[in-house]
């Protein structure tokens, strides 16, 4: 009788883990999207490091689980001033190509990793903001296990997402409730057309459940993570855990 | 009210130089007309009969026993400019009258003082405690202060008898063209009375319209204005301390309580504050400016206090209090019209708000330049489809996002763009691409789009551009550009995702 109700119940969890909550949202990629159960937590910090050399497949990563946890509300983006130099500077128009709106976006170069994490603070607390995404460069002394924890708190506090965008660092301890590891992925070849920009992405820490390793895309028209194509066009067979889409 | 410091080359000197002060007679020597003379003495100097004009070598043969300092203009200005900064705490209308003098504009400020006589004694007072030789007056008119101040020290003048206070004046005191000056002496008029006595037609045809000009205007008839140093605020607040005060714990609530002030007579003309300034009068003189600007129209207490204590903590070089603060001033140097809002229940614009005021504070704290928000620009140069502006500022523009791509494309403008474009060498066999001296293999590439120049804008570079896409076999992607030039140039553009 117990174990009936026990597992009435767990199936009732697994069911109820995957329609999207107000503080879970899915990316869109199904995998990733289980391993999460349900999705990405708001109100929280997620970790998103590059691979080396891979500094702008991270950047865009970051960038789609911001467009993804913003949900049409303005993003702040605090930015290191030397980054802009040592990987480009921000380009609103490739953003928006993308599919991060620039015109929702406030920008703040910051000059010293203090300022940064002094700045993220007071964007955490400011409710009406949909996310907030920190760029830091190396692994700072000052960017410690006590920093991290006071970001997760300050996240938690008015549940304002925030992501920590780590350039040119190895991943190392934090707070954080998931922590990526990202590089770019080939497109396949022989495609006539481009495809959607690819990532080869590892959860290396997730507080929620299992980590794993997947090759996924983006699609620029949905503004969500999705699987990727073989070739354009081609038809791709759904997997059998895989809810069928909406076409 | 006019001040004139009749000894200031010499009272700078003395200040820097105490123990030459009674010591030997000082004199300011400069060079007019390839001679050196004197254009100042001190007291001592005076009372040996040397005069401001005369020639060095005459003075010398007079008094064997003299100290000659070079005259210096620039530090005599800036000089002034210290005590019209003093003087600021007074009157906000301060305005200067080189080389030697100040006007102070105290209508509606001097009752705050305990009436024009005591005001006047104690910014004499002060003053000469400081060893400054100063002569003041107060009255209607520019010209007439001006001459009164030189002439008869300490003389308050009512509203509409300048006339007569100004007639037995000698005629040297309008300061006209020496020209002038003497040819009135010549005609036996000596005094201002006595040239204002005769027909006005007899002035205007001898000396010309101008001198009649400065003549009425001493006597009291029509005057121009005096330009201030610094715009006077529409609306200020200040706060005068007994003892002077050293501690931010005093200077925050004392902040606070201004702006509480401060924003009650804002209210009441339903305006608010797009930039406040504090500023600080340090006992010895020294004032501290302090300004916050904010994205739009304030006028909450909390938010005042706020921005400024952002601004005190982030201050790069720290408010040094000396011996202290006397006067702590609150002004709104720019206001707006603000209409009263209810408190809204849109979340929406709860949200605005509070960006809002986030974007004031960072901007505060870190500068306006830092904090940016993104408007597009219509051109279809790559660098110049985007303009970065002060998130504080508004910016109204027509323009609006463009897709490049087509639907279902991968994007085809890069997320970050190098400024400037990184050169870069092509291989072909097999193809690759070294940027920062590394060797890419490039397994897939796309192009080329044409983008060409704007050559109505002459300061761009006028050459044409060949854009392709590629991707190595890391799956990183390139946005590289070909310049059509003689020979072609390679240039890394940016990077996409």
């Amino acid at each position: 009788m117990l174990s009936k109700k026990v597992s009435l119940l767990r199936d009732g969890l697994a069911k109820s883990a995957l329609p999207e909550t107000a503080n879970y949202v899915r990316l869109g990629y199904d995998p990733v999207d289980q391993a999460l159960k349900g999705g990405l937590r708001r109100g929280a910090l997620h970790e998103v490091f590059a691979s080396a050399g891979h500094e702008t497949a991270a950047t865009s990563f970051a960038a789609g689980l911001v467009a993804r946890l913003a949900k049409g509300k303005q993003v702040f983006w605090i930015s290191q001033e030397f980054a802009s130099r040592e990987y480009g500077v921000f380009c609103p128009p490739g953003f928006f190509e993308f599919g991060l709106d620039p015109s929702r976006l406030v920008f703040l170069s910051a000059a010293r990793l203090q300022d940064t994490l002094r700045a993220a603070g007071d964007a955490l607390a400011c409710a009406g903001l949909g996310a907030v995404i920190i760029e830091v460069m190396g692994n700072p002394k000052a960017l410690d296990l006590t920093a991290s924890r006071r970001l997760v708190l300050a996240s938690a506090r008015n549940s304002v997402p925030s992501i920590l965008l780590r350039l040119g660092a190895a991943p190392q301890a934090s707070a954080a409730e998931t922590r990526w590891l990202v590089k770019a992925a080939p497109s396949a070849p022989e495609i006539d057309d481009w495809g959607q920009p690819m990532f080869d992405v590892s959860l290396i820490r997730n507080r929620q459940g299992r980590t794993g390793q997947w090759v996924f895309s983006w699609s620029c028209d949905d503004g969500r993570f999705e699987e990727a194509k073989a070739a354009f066009g081609a038809v791709v067979s759904t997997p059998a855990n895989r809810q069928a889409e909406a076409a | 009210m006019a001040l004139w410091f009749q000894r200031l080359p010499t009272d700078r000197l003395k200040r820097h130089k105490p123990q030459t002060s009674g010591s030997l007679p000082l004199v300011v020597a400069e060079k007019v007309q390839n001679a050196l003379c004197l254009s100042a003495v001190d007291q001592a100097a005076a009372q040996l009969g040397l005069y401001v004009g005369q020639p060095l070598a005459n003075a010398r043969a007079m008094v064997l026993e003299l100290e000659v300092a070079v005259a210096d203009l620039l530090a005599d200005a800036s000089l002034l400019e210290q005590l019209a900064d003093w003087c600021d705490r007074f009157t906000p209308v301060v305005a200067l009258d080189p080389p030697d003098g100040l006007f102070l504009d105290i209508t509606g400020a001097a009752h705050l003082f305990g009436g024009e006589k005591k005001l006047l004694g104690r910014i004499c007072g002060t003053l000469r405690t400081g060893n400054f030789a100063v002569q003041a007056a107060i009255a209607g008119t520019v010209q007439a202060v001006h001459a009164l101040a030189r002439h008869r020290d300490g003389c308050i003048v009512e509203e509409g008898k300048e006339a007569q206070a100004v007639s037995p004046l000698p005629i040297e005191a309008l300061q006209l063209d020496p020209v002038i000056t003497h040819a009135f002496r010549r005609a036996g008029l000596k005094t201002i009375g006595q040239a204002a006595g005769r027909k006005r037609s007899e002035i205007v045809s001898r000396f010309g319209a101008d001198t009649l000009a400065v003549m009425d205007e001493a006597l009291g008839q029509g005057g121009r204005p005096i330009s201030p140093r610094r715009l006077p605020p529409d609306y200020w607040q200040a706060e005068n301390f007994a003892e002077p005060v050293l501690t931010l714990d005093v200077i925050q609530p004392t902040l606070q309580a201004l702006a509480a002030s401060l924003c009650t007579v804002m209210e009441q003309n339903g305006v608010g504050a797009r930039r406040l300034e504090a500023s600080f009068f340090r006992s010895d003189g020294a004032i501290r400016r302090i300004a916050v600007e904010t994205g739009g129209p304030v006028r909450a207490v909390p938010v005042i206090g706020r921005l400024f204590q952002e601004r005190l903590t982030s201050l790069a070089d720290p408010l040094d209090p000396g011996f202290g603060f006397d006067l702590i001033r609150l002004a709104a140097l720019r206001v707006e019209r603000m209409e009263t809002r209810t408190s809204s229940f849109d979340t929406a614009v709860q949200a605005q708000d509070e960006i809002d005021f986030l974007v004031d504070r960072l901007a505060v704290r870190f500068g306006r330049g830092r904090v940016m928000r993104f408007y597009p620009q219509d051109s279809h140069v790559p660098e110049n489809t985007w303009l970065a502006t002060p998130a504080q500022n508004a910016h109204e523009t027509a323009a609006s996002w463009q897709t490049v791509r087509a639907h279902g494309e991968a994007p085809r403008r890069p997320l970050r763009l190098f400024a400037p474009p990184e050169s870069i060498e092509i291989r072909h066999m097999p193809l690759g691409l070294q940027w920062r001296k590394a060797w890419h293999a490039i397994t897939q590439w796309e192009g080329p789009e044409r983008i060409a120049m704007e050559w109505w804008r002459q300061e761009t570079s006028q050459v044409a551009r060949d854009y392709y896409r590629a991707e190595d076999e890391m799956g990183r992607r390139y946005w590289l550009y070909c310049e059509l030039s003689v020979p072609p140039k390679w240039f890394l553009h940016g990077v996409f995702a």
